[in-house]
């Protein structure tokens, strides 16, 4: 038995040659076929905005691009569009590589503002370049064909043109699923988890930017051929924001509401074009009004769009477990017991004058667990920090098996085998317990993005959950493979991230405040999995605030008090200290 | 080029410069307190200009009804919220009238104004109370309810802002495009120069605006308060700043900024609906160029924006939008690489 999903793809693959020998209007299919170019577009745009929270404005642009290059070529120099189709892109990609390289290092309001700009100079350029027929543009494009069969504008394109479109759904559907996916999706709640994973964010950054515009140029040389005209107008800054608004209307999030959104904005634009002006009493772009105030209502009322609404009624989808004879994923070659694995060798860090860590030094041996404590504001997480990459220390060094990390950003330091979790669980809260963790062993697959759309990548995402589902089973977490990540409890959450954190196949764990806001039983199963995975072997270093909890799991404490170490030793030890229980009971005058 | 056209040319940079200024100024002002980036500021500057024109023809400027209407909805979501919040028919009440008392005042002069066709000085007061009753109102219907959103939401919220906006100038305003008479019709030649009195009014005026804001946000405790909001909007809260009020007071500064500078660009050019946009986004292009943060900043990159455009149109006047918009590119490039990082969890 097929899910639903798969039915109702079934079902649209076979609708659309069908509708096609049905009696319908010519008329339909020119609507239909606008309806399958805005989606193209859209489709981009839920990669982009929905998964990946980046905002373009200028899609439209690059339509005009795809648009523009074949019209040229084919129109100016007798081109077959089967060859301009390739320059197209090529000329689409470089453009949206440049920006994004310009832009994507920066916050995220620099992207949106630069392809306004992008959008309307480009628009400009087309309106006055005599090459380019300037603001009328160039007409005469021929319909396209294959073997001396037209397509034509009507139900030949249709078909042709929709099979696209479903195959780039399929396509995105399928990258959303992978491994290159699971880091796109990671995107969108800020770069330091998915970092941490070893997701390099920019790349996928600029991936989904250019996979985006490449859809758009698509989307734009088919218009040429369909239109068999080209004009600056259908690719100005006014066209690029519509394209949004159709996404977020039928739901950015969801590949399917590109398609919905994209339908409903062009009939409810080509009503309102004709109802508006009769109702006014003057001829007149009046929709507008109405798309800035339904624009605002959705994002208020519905801001998961239409689609969002259908997807609520739909059966979740259950993942079917074929991974149970997967290979299992190479390992690292562990350290033996006792040998040195981390030395931390008088780090520093400033922030203007004050220096909230001074000069720490300590050692971590392999099958060591060792506590790093101290009173707030003793600058334990930023030493945590330090070690894993995020924050760049003023001096000192970090030795990890034997190599300097110095200046080594987190993803580079997690390559290494060091794994951690977050003192503020980090997750992806729509994905299922299972590829959350299944993000963990992200640098131990190679997969990109093409595999993933064609689905080639099959052996290795089953080789992926296997080891997902493992490392859920050794903290005892087995029965929640298929549990929305979002919906678990906070001790489930955080055990969750160790699991993801061991699928990375770490030499060493950093736990930061993995017993925070956790209940006593919780904490309880907390302090069960950690002796375990020491009698496994694993290395810990855990900073924390729960006493019972250090004192009953470490080997060796670390104390720190006002950015300075104030002394190490073993948890007996420790207790006893007169320094220790002065930084934290404070001290009798 | 010779001097002489180049020294024009400058002269006309820096007083397009000086007309962007203000503008990119309130977007940084809105941005630094709501994280909105308001694209609809280009709107107020259209409204400013085209409210003052109608008023010159002796005729209720459509604006006054678009603020009433404006004005309604707003008060009855006011009703509403109150409503659902206390359950206490009078503090509602009372609340919607609050909401709705400013704008109709202002309506109501107007329209006993308009027909008596007062001298331009008073004329143009009363596009500016007009203009400026819009700021609280627009971020009360379509901004306020979304305060917590992310930056990206409440630019696609602006998009949407500005759509209806500029549809709602061609319904009331129409399609006609008016010139304004000049405030100031004095004339100086200095050597091959020739500043008009609109120019120094320009120049003037928006350097004046630039230092009150600055003034205002570095040295007065409600300055301060706004700036508050925009760093940790709960912890303002906590502290007593509410960020609604906050939210209004940033559009209320927008709304009037941009009817002054509306007022300054209706003599020097012919304004249209839709002639905001553009004028507002290079007030961002300049804002942009000055990181979104800073008001000297605002104010240089908006006379850099002023000279590449005036030279641009010398050189290749059908190109000059296409070398002021893709200026944007190369200033974005060198902010990345001296910035060096990207912002965490935005």
């Amino acid at each position: 038995m097929k899910s639903p999903r798969t039915l109702g793809l079934l079902a649209f693959a076979v609708a659309i040659p069908l509708l096609t020998v049905l009696p319908l209007p010519d008329f339909w299919f020119t609507q239909l076929n606008t309806i399958g170019l805005y989606s193209l577009t859209c489709l981009g745009l839920v990669l982009l905005t929905g998964v990946g929270g980046l905002t373009s404005f200028g899609q439209a642009a690059f339509v005009g691009i795809g648009a523009y290059t074949t019209a040229v070529l084919t129109v100016q120099l007798g081109a077959s569009p089967w060859l301009t189709l390739p320059i197209g892109l090529a000329l689409t990609a470089a453009c949206a590589l440049l920006l994004a390289l310009i832009t994507l290092r920066m916050s995220g309001h620099y992207l949106p503002l630069a392809t306004i700009a992008w959008g309307l100079s480009l628009y400009y350029l087309m309106g006055n370049l005599e090459a380019l027929g300037k603001y009328d543009g160039i007409t005469g494009i021929k319909t396209l064909g294959l073997a001396g069969f037209d397509f034509g504008e009507g139900r030949g394109l249709f078909v042709f043109l929709w099979a696209i479109v479903l195959l780039a759904a399929v396509a995105v559907l399928n990258l959303l699923d992978s491994r290159a996916g699971r880091a796109i999706r990671a995107l969108k709640n800020g770069s330091q988890m998915a970092e941490a994973m070893g997701v390099n964010t920019f790349r996928y950054k600029v991936t989904i930017f250019v996979l985006a515009a490449l859809l758009a140029a698509v989307s734009g040389w088919l218009f040429a051929h369909f239109q068999r005209s080209v004009s600056p107008t259908a690719f100005g800054l006014k066209m690029g924001i519509e394209y949004l608004f159709m996404a977020v209307v039928g739901g950015v999030g969801h590949v399917w509401g590109a398609l919905v959104g994209a339908g409903l904005v062009k009939l409810l634009d080509d009503q309102l074009q004709v109802l508006l002006p009769r109702l006014i009493g003057t001829s007149g772009s009046y929709e507008i009004i109405v798309f800035g105030v339904a624009l605002v209502l959705v994002l208020k009322y519905l801001p998961d769009g239409l689609w969002s609404m259908v997807e609520k009624k739909l059966p979740r989808r259950q993942r079917r477990n074929d991974w149970g004879d997967a290979a299992p994923l190479p390992e690292r070659s562990k350290p033996a017991t006792g040998e040195l694995l981390l030395d931390v060798q008088a780090i520093r860090k400033e922030f203007g004058g004050l220096v909230a860590v001074n000069d720490i030094s300590f050692q971590i041996r392999a099958g060591q667990i060792v506590g790093l404590i101290g009173p707030n504001g003793a600058g334990k997480s930023t030493t945590f920090n330090l070690v894993t990459g995020v924050l760049k220390m003023t001096r000192g060094h970090v030795v990890f098996a034997g190599e300097k990390l110095d200046g080594l950003p987190s993803r580079e330091i997690a390559r290494r085998g060091m794994g951690r979790t977050f003192q503020h669980v980090k997750m992806i809260p729509d994905m299922t317990v299972l590829e959350n963790v299944a993000l963990g062993a992200h640098l131990r697959g190679r997969k990109g993005v093409v595999s993933a759309m064609t689905r080639l990548n099959r052996d290795e995402e089953r080789q992926l959950y296997r080891e997902a589902q493992r490392q859920l089973e050794r903290i005892g977490m087995g029965d929640y493979l298929h549990e929305q990540a979002g919906n678990l409890a906070m001790g489930l959450q955080r055990l969750m991230e160790i699991a993801r954190a061991l699928c990375s196949d770490p030499t060493l764990l950093l736990l930061d405040e993995p017993a925070a806001g956790l209940r006593h039983k919780e904490k309880q199963d907390l302090i069960g999995v950690l002796r375990q995975l020491q009698g496994e072997g694993m290395s810990i270093l855990l900073v924390e605030h729960d006493m019972d909890l250090v004192m009953e799991v470490c080997d060796h404490l670390v104390v720190m008090e006002f950015g300075t170490l104030l002394t190490q030793g073993p948890p007996a030890q420790i207790q006893q200290d007169p320094k220790v229980r002065a930084a934290y009971l404070g001290t009798e005058h | 080029m010779d001097s002489t056209i180049a020294s024009i040319l400058l002269l006309d940079g820096l007083t397009n410069g000086a007309i962007y200024a203000p503008t990119n100024s309130s977007t940084v002002l809105v941005f630094a307190v709501t994280r909105v980036i308001f694209i609809p500021q280009g709107e107020f500057v259209a409204y400013g200009a085209l409210t003052l024109a109608i008023l010159q023809t002796g005729q209720v400027p459509g604006t006054v009804w678009l603020l009433l209407l404006l004005a309604g909805v707003a008060a009855l979501m006011e009703l509403h919220a109150r409503w659902l919040h206390h359950r206490d028919l009078g503090a509602a009440a009372y609340a919607a009238l609050k909401t709705l008392i400013a704008p109709v005042l202002v309506s109501l002069v107007t329209i006993w104004a308009a027909p008596q066709q007062f001298h331009l000085l008073v004329q143009a007061l009363l596009s500016v109370a007009v203009v400026t009753a819009f700021g609280p109102l627009v971020y009360r219907v379509a901004y306020q309810s979304l305060e917590s959103a992310t930056p990206l939401v409440l630019l696609i919220v602006s998009v949407g802002v500005h759509f209806a906006l500029t549809g709602l100038g061609l319904l009331f305003f129409g399609a006609e495009g008016f010139r304004n008479p000049a405030f100031w019709d004095l004339r100086l030649n200095l050597g091959p120069v020739m500043l008009s009195g609109q120019t120094i009014i320009i120049g003037v005026a928006s350097l004046a605006l630039i230092v009150l804001l600055w003034l205002f946000f570095e040295r007065s405790l409600f300055g301060k308060a706004l700036r508050a909001t925009a760093v940790n909007r709960l912890g303002a809260r906590l502290m007593g700043i509410s960020s609604h009020a906050a939210g209004q007071l940033s559009f209320t500064m927008a709304a009037l900024i941009g009817a002054l500078s509306g007022l300054l660009i209706g003599p020097t050019t012919t304004i249209f609906y839709d002639s905001g946009f553009i004028i507002g986004l290079k007030g961002f292009v300049a804002a942009v160029v000055a990181g979104l943060s800073s008001y000297p900043g605002a104010l240089i990159g908006a006379m850099f924006v002023g000279v590449i455009e005036s030279f641009g149109s010398f050189w290749a006047s059908a190109f000059k939008e296409v070398i002021v918009f893709t200026v944007i590119l190369p200033v974005l490039l060198v902010r990345s690489l001296t910035s060096g990082h990207s912002d965490e969890d935005h």
